[in-house]
């Protein structure tokens, strides 16, 4: 899902890193939105809705919308579309509301 | 608690060219974007402004965002907060705001909301699943992040942002099966839809979706004609394989602040939402208030410049720093407003002004 050649673009990496969604192993770029490695990876279920468990993926994908919403690194309610991805990040999929411990 | 002259929320070509009119007029500007990076809209923008050459007519969005961002490095009186997001605005003028999970209350005197628009959704069943995504969202993750959004799109708007989404979206290798207009007509600019056809990708107009398909993502699309009365005619379904839907059926201001610092606002249909009504200062109901940009009603990047330097032109002179060429330059960015809104194009949003525009003395 990466686009290697772009006619007018392009595109400042981060080094790669690897990180875990659900626990399983993803490889990412450093620094680009947790939501962009996930996507590039195909991994487009983010959560389920709070009452019907319907799945959702990001919708606005900067930061207005709240369809993203994850568990990373013990935190609940992060809009994983705007958060960077940092090396060895804990990301899952939350269900219900999330609190904060 | 920290005092400041000038506060602008929102980095986004608004707030850049607000912070760089009142830093120009002598003002202490803080300038605060909830990103790690200035440029707002503008820096997925890969395609060439129209307008005149004042407001970078040719130059892609994102080398805009470039020039104006270096302008603002350049200056003594602008202090820039990234990752801050602005949280409240109190009763007594104080501003909370959160940056790198630290809260911080600042007390300014004058501040311009340029806080920009959100994407609308669309009502059909299954519009929530995965795949169906905001056009201006697919053209962050593939003009910022490098990533394709699939393989097969379905665009549904042909205004600007649907044309040009879908231009990018080839250009980056990714399939565009159709552009959908509920409207008998394409609400876009020409070029960008002349661009398209000669693609070969067909713009159905009068068309809608009926309803989205898929067991975790979207699959299949279903999409209906509609008649004069903008009902569906039953029989002309028509089914689309894609595993991607962009959604661009306009912004809607981003104005929760400015409800919450009790400006008066009002529903203005050509505007996208509600909206603050303003003076020609771009003044809101609270004095202490200023506007530019989407929030006070959309438009596009080359008037939300233009905007932007009219209110820290104007909130710089309201605390007594008045810009050494105030009259020339106020005069100059008010007839440039003018010739944007100008023609057939401007028709709507002239329309909007006469809702929302009160007179100097209300406030
Ligand atoms: C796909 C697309 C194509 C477009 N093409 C064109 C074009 O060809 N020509 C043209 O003239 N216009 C175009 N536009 C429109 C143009 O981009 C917008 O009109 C313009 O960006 C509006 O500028 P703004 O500064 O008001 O808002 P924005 O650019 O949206 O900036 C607002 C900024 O405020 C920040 N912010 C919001 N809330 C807070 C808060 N609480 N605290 C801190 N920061 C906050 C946001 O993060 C953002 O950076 C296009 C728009 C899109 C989406």
């Amino acid at each position: 899902m990466r686009i290697h050649e772009h006619p007018v673009l392009t595109y400042e990496k981060g080094r790669e890193v690897e990180f875990t969604c659900n626990g399983e192993i993803v490889v990412g770029y450093e620094g680009e939105t947790i939501a962009a490695a996930l996507h590039a990876a195909g991994i487009k279920v983010l959560k389920h809705s709070i009452q019907n468990h319907r799945p959702r993926g990001f919708y606005c994908a900067i930061g207005n919308c709240s369809s993203c919403l994850m568990e990373v690194d013990g935190v609940p309610n992060v809009r994983i579309c705007v958060e960077p991805l940092k090396e060895g990040m804990i990301v899952k999929t939350q269900e219900g509301k999330g609190a904060l411990e | 608690m920290k005092h400041i002259e000038i506060l602008i929320v929102g980095g986004g070509p608004a707030g850049l060219c607000a912070a760089i009119s009142a830093a120009q007029s002598g003002a202490k500007v803080m300038l605060v974007e909830r990103h790690d990076h200035l440029g707002g809209q503008l820096i997925k923008q890969t395609h060439m402004f129209f307008g005149s050459e004042k407001q970078y007519a040719g130059t892609r969005g994102i080398d805009i965002s470039t020039i104006l961002t270096d302008e603002i490095a350049n200056s003594e009186n602008i202090e820039v907060l990234n990752n801050a997001t602005v949280l409240a605005i109190y009763e007594d003028g104080v501003i909370t705001l959160e940056q790198n999970h630290k809260y911080i209350k600042v007390k300014p005197e004058r501040v311009i909301i340029a806080t920009g628009a959100s994407e609308k959704s669309l009502a059909f069943p299954n519009n929530d699943m995965p795949g169906i995504y905001g056009a201006g969202a697919v053209q962050t993750l593939m003009n910022i992040h490098g990533v394709k959004p699939g393989h097969n799109v379905l665009m549904v708007g042909a205004g600007n942002i649907g044309l040009i989404v879908s231009y990018q979206l080839m250009q980056a290798g990714v399939n565009v099966k159709a552009i959908l207009d509920a409207s008998p007509k394409i609400g876009g600019y020409l070029v960008h839809a002349s661009k398209i056809r000669r693609m070969g990708i067909p713009i159905l107009t009068r068309h809608t979706v009926l309803k989205a398909d898929g067991k975790d993502s979207l699959e299949h699309a279903t999409v209906v004609e509609l008649d004069e009365r903008w009902q569906p005619i039953p029989g002309s379904e028509k089914e689309f394989d894609v595993d991607v839907m962009c959604v661009s059926v306009g912004l809607s201001p981003l104005s929760e602040l400015l409800f919450q610092a009790g400006c008066e606002m009002k529903m203005v249909r050509e505007f996208g939402g509600y909206v603050p009504l303003r003076t020609e200062h771009l003044r809101t109901t609270n004095p202490q208030i200023y506007i530019a940009g989407d929030v006070g009603g959309i438009e596009e990047a080359s008037s939300a410049m233009v905007e932007g330097h009219l209110a820290g032109l104007a909130a710089a002179k309201s605390i007594g720093y008045e810009h050494p060429e105030f009259e020339r330059v106020y005069v100059d960015y008010n007839e440039q407003l003018e010739a944007l809104r100008a023609g057939h194009a401007g028709d709507h949003i002239r329309a909007g002004m006469s809702k929302a525009l009160i007179k100097e003395a209300s406030c």
